[in-house]
């Protein structure tokens, strides 16, 4: 009997205080309810979910709410998940994607160890942020690549390392996403996000210096010298030369591959083509290097 | 000419480094080494060397074979933590439970949170702490001093003044009669009463703690304050009933205060980095061992206090910062 | 017990070398490279141009601000060209190149020695010939000296106190100018003293100088309410804030200038350099550097022209040691690493120190073992290890709340740290960092 009891007290009891509290929690959710549009979760669905900031949103949430806010989508992107991912977003919200095209983040320095001498050695901080406050850096360039991986660190996708022999960072094309991370690390403005290009085929001015070419040239042997060489070459008007720099518009590159050839320090370079037919009509088939 | 160096400032350095330290506290444990092995000989001798050698072979193999990590053995902190283990146990203790405690003191304490400077708690403590409630027979058999010099697993044991005293109040004798038994004040000083391997001989203590002072590896904060904050709270305690509660010179003089206040509660990353923070964290872990000896079931309560007061440097570093240039603006001109 | 200020700080080995030797005149260049950005604000405009004859004193670049300098040509001859030269940061900056022809002066600079005490100009006109003579603080920081002297309205300045504690090792630029023309630095004192319209001036002097004390407090005597306060030897006095605390006991607040408690500091070089300016015309155009290190020659106190290229100090010092590691200009704490010998002297290079290679290499970075040694030399009462680690992972706002622009960047935290971290090296990164975002919260 007195079992009975105690079960049944406790029974009772427990079932009171179960309801007492739901009632609380009810009332609360009621009075404390946020009306959030239920396609948010949806859209974030779709989302990578990498919360990479590369579609210019701190993270796939805010992403989310945007693109069930605005009206016209057709300006954003993922960068990670590409023209799927928004076709779908897209369809799901019945607006209309817009056509992306596939970026990826390029090094603009090939100052290397070799074609780049070190003048002094850094002894600070391992982060290109502290040496750039500090000082020029290592070698007579003072717009080249730290090599101290700020990039590297910053890229959440394994898509960059180090190379151990010439000192720069190196992308994997794979792996890149474009999110612009590496663009926000570097102190140096150094990578740049362009156009993958057909067959991931582009081509690029690997230099950022801006000193006058005598300089650029004794402190780097690859430097761009500014010689306006390539533009005279472009039949598009892809190339402008603005402080001793050449600048290749990549929406403007129809990838003729003329410039490449004519740059003295090459330093204009070409990525993912078959290599070049040898020339034997060209005067001097092997030019041995100046002395 | 060379390739100038270039980094920012400053250009110089002090030439301290972690091995220093480190090593400067293996000196400051010397002497009550020397003491622990005039006390209890041979058994001392062993235990501190298994210690030793096993905690720094265990951080060798963890770096080596798990982290894979470059080995750090050769700064010292490993050798430390060995030596402070040691000294808290009873010297009569089997060879399998030192390896286990060195096992644990290293490999939860210390390495699982990434190794050097990321612990919050003491490793040695953590060690010890875990042998205790895992073996709490051979944890508290402790080898009389002096006598059994020349023996180890078979010495002849002994109670120390706190058991004693704690049993001898749960018997209900009179206090008076309780405390005839334990060593005289000199005594207690000198280390001549039964307990872990380090902990007995405050003198020897006293002097580490002086050369860690005048070498600048600790500040006097956190000692003074753990020692203070037990003699001040024992101190009321007695003053309101001599006759039930210990004097808090007893108090300071037995267990292991003074080895806990000089040379674990001041483990670096496991203590709070300002001074007022220091101070609290010494007073909190003062109470919490009187608390514990005086109402507690263990005899003692240093161990604990300082572990759970190493919980709470992380909240006392958040809200307890330096005192600040030019926050009081003075004006007396 | 000698005062010294309130919080932290540490004790670096000396080395003052160079103490005992008098200061030498260098030889005048046959070319000089006159930056036209030597000071803490806007860069000054050039004024001459290529194939322009300029005179020793004469203005070349003006300044374009309120917190700018004027420049003059510290050389007689022709400005070769206006081009960029890379200066002690190992960044191009535009600089003016002038090809020595003699040594003729300007007409209007009195070159006589005598000693000139009365004080005939206004505070006003004192403060206006200062700015026009392109001071700026000379004990390092280079800040426009006429922009201190121009207290914020509504402010009141109490207390002048004269720098004269030189708390970086191996430095002595100022030991020397005290010793060798304490006189005219008292009346450059008295000027300051005028300018600012204060009847007390405290001339801080470290404890490791006891000549100059002796000397100042001798020579004070027969100046009305200068005194000399003996402070003892404790890295980073020189800092303006530590310098007020230790003379006067007022704490400047957090963010705030030292006019706050009614004080405004100068170097003594700058106090020199405004009875120069003041009394006999002569803009800043030349300034006493100490070449010194461990294994220099002939570590000494040289009177060196703007512009001159530091390998020309380092050529009367001796040359260059064989185990040259790193050459700094400024002191061994807050100096820069220089990256090259053909850097030119500044306003602001109060000394050239050559470090050998043992002592100039950075050690191994450990794990912070949280020690708590850069918390207790923080002279700011900040905690570093946190910083460094807010900085590092760029948490700003935090590092704001914890005050991360109160650091004066002394570098007690780096010296001390058991495990070499850089920890100054991530705080100036943040510093920067956070006042950028404070600055554009204001807009």
């Amino acid at each position: 009997m007195t079992i009975m009891s105690v079960v049944l007290i406790t029974i009772v009891t427990l079932a009171g205080l179960g309801a007492i509290a739901a009632v609380i929690l009810y009332l609360a959710s009621k009075k404390f309810q946020v009306f959030e549009d239920p396609r948010i979760d949806q859209v974030e669905e779709i989302l990578p979910a990498t919360n990479c900031g590369g579609c210019g949103f701190p993270g796939c949430r805010a992403f989310a709410e945007a693109l069930v806010k605005s009206d016209d989508i057709s300006s954003m992107n993922c960068p990670v998940g590409g023209a799927d991912t928004m076709n779908k977003v897209a369809e799901m919200l019945g607006k209309e994607a817009g056509s992306a095209t596939p970026m990826v983040a390029v090094v603009r320095c090939n100052g290397t160890c070799e074609h780049r001498p070190k003048l002094n050695e850094y002894q600070g901080a391992t982060s290109c942020a502290v040496a750039a406050s500090l000082y020029g850096g290592e070698s007579g360039c003072s717009y080249g690549c730290l090599g101290l991986g700020d990039c590297v660190a910053a890229c959440k996708f394994d898509a960059m390392y180090m190379d151990e022999a010439t000192g720069l960072p190196v992308i994997i094309e794979d792996n890149c996403v474009a999110c612009g991370a590496c663009v926000t690390a570097c102190p140096k403005s150094i990578i740049e996000l362009r156009k993958k290009g057909p067959k991931g085929r582009r081509i690029f001015v690997s230099c950022i210096n801006k000193d006058k070419g005598a300089a650029a040239k004794k402190s780097c042997a690859v430097a761009c010298i500014g010689c306006s060489k390539c533009q005279k070459v472009c039949e598009f008007d892809a190339i402008t030369i603005e402080n001793n720099l050449a600048y290749i518009d990549y929406d403007k590159c129809k990838l003729c591959r003329k410039c490449p050839e004519v740059c003295p320090t090459n330093a204009i370079h070409e990525i993912n083509f078959p290599p070049r037919k040898p020339k034997v009509e060209k005067e001097e088939p092997a030019k041995a290097p100046v002395e | 000419m060379n390739r100038l160096i270039v980094s920012p400032s400053p250009h110089v350095h002090s030439g301290d480094s972690v091995k220093k330290n480190m090593y400067g506290v293996i000196i400051a444990l010397l002497p009550a080494l020397a003491a622990s092995l005039w006390f209890f000989g041979l058994g001392a001798l062993i235990v501190t060397l298994t210690s030793v050698v096993a905690c720094v072979l265990f951080e060798f193999l963890i770096q080596k074979y798990i982290l894979k990590q470059p080995a750090s053995i050769g700064d010292g902190s490993a050798a430390v933590t060995g030596l402070l283990l040691a000294f808290n146990l009873p010297t009569n203790i089997p060879l399998g439970i030192i390896l286990i405690g060195s096992a644990v003191a290293i490999g939860i304490g210390k390495m699982s949170f990434g190794g050097l400077g990321q612990n919050p708690f003491n490793p040695a403590l953590v060690g010890r702490v875990f042998l205790l409630i895992s073996f709490p027979v051979q944890m508290t058999s402790w080898p009389l001093p002096l006598a059994s010099r020349a023996s180890y697993l078979d010495a002849t044991t002994g109670a120390t003044p706190l058991s004693v005293m704690k049993e001898g109040l749960a018997t209900g004798r009179p206090f008076s009669e309780v405390m005839g038994d334990v060593p005289s004040y000199l005594d207690l000083f000198l280390g001549v009463m039964g307990g872990s391997a380090g902990e007995i001989a405050g003198v020897a203590l006293v002097i580490g703690l002086i050369y860690m002072l005048w070498t600048k590896i600790i500040t006097w904060h956190i000692p003074v304050a753990v020692v203070g904050a037990v003699a001040a709270f024992t101190g009321v305690l007695h003053l309101i009933d001599p006759a039930a509660y210990a004097s808090p010179l007893f108090h300071v003089l037995t267990g292991g205060v003074l080895l806990g206040a000089i040379f674990m509660a001041t483990d670096y990353s496991s203590s709070p980095m300002s001074v007022k923070g220091m101070l609290v964290y010494g007073v909190g872990i003062g109470v919490i061992t009187v608390l514990i000896r005086t109402y507690g079931s263990y005899p003692e309560g240093i161990s604990f206090a300082i572990l759970i007061m190493n919980m709470f440097t992380p909240l006392i570093d958040k809200y307890i910062k330096p005192k600040r240039f030019g926050e009081v603006i003075k004006s007396k001109a | 017990m000698l005062k010294t200020f309130s919080l932290g700080g540490i004790h670096p080995a000396e080395n003052k070398l160079s103490a005992g030797s008098p200061v030498e005149v260098l030889p005048i260049p046959a070319v000089v490279s006159v930056p036209v950005s030597q000071h803490i604000g806007a860069p000054g405009e050039p004024v001459v141009k290529k194939g322009d004859a300029v005179k020793v004193g004469q203005l070349i670049a003006k300044t374009t601000g309120f917190v700018s300098s004027n420049i003059h040509s510290p050389v007689s001859g022709i400005v070769d060209k206006v081009d960029e030269i890379l200066d002690a940061s190992g960044y191009k900056r535009k600089a003016i190149i002038i090809k020595t022809d003699g040594d003729v002066w300007d007409e209007h600079i009195d070159l006589s020695p005598e000693l000139k005490r009365d004080i005939t100009l206004s505070a006003e006109e004192i403060v206006k010939r200062i700015g026009e003579a392109g001071i700026v603080g000379l004990g390092g920081a280079t800040f426009p000296a006429q922009v201190k002297l121009s207290p914020p309205p509504g402010k009141v300045c109490e207390v002048l106190i004269i720098n004269g504690v030189e708390c970086e090792p191996y430095l002595t630029s100022d030991h020397r100018l005290m010793l060798e023309k304490g006189e005219a630095m008292l009346v450059g004192v008295q000027i300051l003293m005028k300018a600012l319209n204060v009847n007390k001036a405290i001339i801080g002097i470290e404890n490791n100088k006891k000549d100059a004390i002796a000397h100042i407090e001798k020579l004070a005597a027969g100046f009305t309410g200068i005194t000399v306060q003996p402070l003892k030897v404790q890295y980073p006095q020189g800092g303006e804030k530590q310098l007020i605390d230790a003379c006067i006991n007022r704490q400047v607040p957090s963010g705030k200038l030292p006019i706050e408690v009614g004080a405004v500091v100068h170097n003594v070089g700058t106090a020199y350099a405004v009875y120069e300016a003041v009394q006999k015309n002569k803009p800043l155009v030349e300034r006493i550097v100490t070449l010194t290190g461990l294994s220099v020659k002939k570590p000494g106190n040289y009177l060196v022209r703007i512009g001159t290229p530091i390998s020309a100090i380092i050529e009367a010092a001796g040359g260059l040691p064989e185990d040259t590691g790193k050459i700094v200009g400024g002191g061994p704490m807050m100096g820069k690493a220089l990256t090259s010998i053909e850097v030119p002297v500044t306003k602001g290079t109060s000394g050239i120190l050559i470090l050998p290679k043992k002592i100039a290499s950075r050690g191994i970075v450990e794990n912070c073992i949280r020690c708590s040694k850069c918390v207790s030399v923080c002279a700011m009462g900040l905690s570093p290890y946190l910083l460094m680690t807010l900085a590092e992972k760029a948490i700003w706002d935090m590092a704001e709340e914890e005050k991360i622009m109160d650091c004066i960047e002394c570098g007690s935290c780096s010296y001390t740290c058991p495990s070499s971290r850089p920890l100054l090296d991530y705080i100036r990164l943040g510093k920067g960092k956070v006042g950028q975002i404070m600055r554009s919260r204001t807009k």
